[in-house]
């Protein structure tokens, strides 16, 4: 089957890129070199690729360390995205 | 002996998301042997050339980082007396009972010190069942898997008032400062401080968050097991932070990467020998690019801003 790819948006850069369904965001966003994040433990532990999903949906699929990213901020659409893989196009901002 | 007051740092408890790819990493590619588990679900394991009962234990919670390190003392005389001169360095102890939380672990005293890490210290640990042979001994009794991690061997900690942290070590652990790095002022960015011949047992970097751990790193044999364990990482998929690369402080040869919980970890080898009549030396903090990573000569920013 034929792997979707969505456009990710980083709000107020102008700046787009691509990610597959099935690529956490922070490894595309690596690949595309347009993101505010380059680096982290891409394990959702160190917190250095928090950012916040501001439409579009997607899903969680490694656990994010709760130093980071607390029970209330994830409901506010607060991720990690290495952690987080998208299931629409999405506007995020850092 | 002649090693006096710690000998080595023999214990660390790090929190861990989850322990499916991050055990199998600890276990399979990092090499570390499973020595037991504990009735509340926490994994203990050991390197294969390590004598004590275990040397890392895994603790599953919400956020990655490190609860504690414990260090062991020479003898259990000395570990009454360090407790009194932890107390009269103004830290207070609590005890935590012989084989309570730690299995094989005798009685341990515990405090925070300025940087607002948990250390703990004890003198008494059973050894492992599996440990390295003593009667006409091979070098290993089952061939050691993954990267081959011999042992634990030191730490990298991030907090406020590492002078104060640094003149504990000296102070009442006994031990000495083979390095140091300082800011233009004069002041201490970070110190490499040992109990024995090794260059460092633990290390500390100004913060001023407190409790942040920056990597705990595992001794690896020579350059071509660190060769191999690069190629370890990028078969598994494992994120590289820095290297294959050659320290110029403590001379080490290293590499980064961060374990699938995000803890970094480091597999080290070689380091000069240390002792503790030999001069200190001396970093300014606008050469430390050179002493963090000397072939390049560059700090890469995920290095220095990245801990849990």
């Amino acid at each position: 089957m034929e792997c979707r790819e969505y456009q990710i948006q980083v709000k107020d850069t102008g700046k787009h890129f691509v990610c597959k369904e099935n690529e956490f965001i922070l490894e595309a966003m690596k690949r595309a070199r347009c993101g505010p994040v380059h680096y982290g433990c891409f394990g959702g532990g160190c917190g250095a690729c928090e950012m916040k999903i501001l439409s579009g949906s997607y899903i969680v699929e490694k656990k994010m360390s709760r130093a980071h990213v607390t029970e209330s901020d994830q409901e506010n659409n607060i991720v990690l995205i290495c952690c987080v893989k998208p299931r629409s196009n999405l506007v995020i901002a850092r | 002996m002649a090693f006096k007051g710690t000998l080595r740092p023999g214990l660390a408890q790090l929190r861990v998301l989850d322990f499916d790819k991050t055990l199998d990493f600890y276990k399979n590619i990092l090499g570390l042997d499973e020595v037991c588990r504990t009735d509340d679900g926490r994994i203990c394991l050991k390197g294969y050339d390590e004598f004590d009962h275990h040397s890392v234990t895994l603790r599953l919670a919400d956020e990655a980082g490190l609860d504690y390190v414990a260090f062991k003392v020479c003898s259990p005389e000395e570990l009454e007396k360090m407790r009194e001169d932890v107390e009269a360095f103004g830290y207070s102890t609590d005890e935590v009972p012989a084989n309570s939380d730690q299995p094989g672990f005798g009685k341990r005293y515990g405090f925070t010190i300025s940087t607002g890490h948990r250390f703990e210290i004890y003198s008494e640990v059973e050894l492992s069942d599996d440990g390295p042979m003593i009667k006409n001994p091979d070098i290993w009794q089952r061939e050691p898997r993954g990267m081959r991690a011999q042992r634990m061997d030191h730490f990298l900690l991030y907090g406020p008032n590492i002078a104060e942290a640094e003149r504990f070590c000296e102070e009442v652990f006994g031990m000495y400062v083979p390095e140091v790095c300082n800011t233009p002022d004069g002041k201490r960015l970070a110190s490499w401080i040992t109990g024995n011949n090794k260059p460092h047992d633990l290390a500390f970097v100004e913060y001023p968050e407190p409790g942040k751990i920056h990597h705990l790193g595992f001794y690896l044999c020579n350059w071509g097991e660190i060769g191999r364990a690069a190629d370890l990482i990028a078969i598994n998929r494992l994120k590289l932070d820095i290297g294959p690369t050659r320290h110029a402080i403590t001379r080490g040869q290293s590499i980064y990467f961060w374990e699938p919980s995000g803890n970094r970890i480091e597999v080290y080898a070689a380091g000069y020998t240390a002792y503790p009549d030999s001069p200190q030396r001396v970093w300014d903090s606008d050469q430390l690019g050179r002493g963090l990573f000397y072939y390049s000569g560059e700090v890469v920013p995920s290095f220095l801003e990245i801990v849990t």
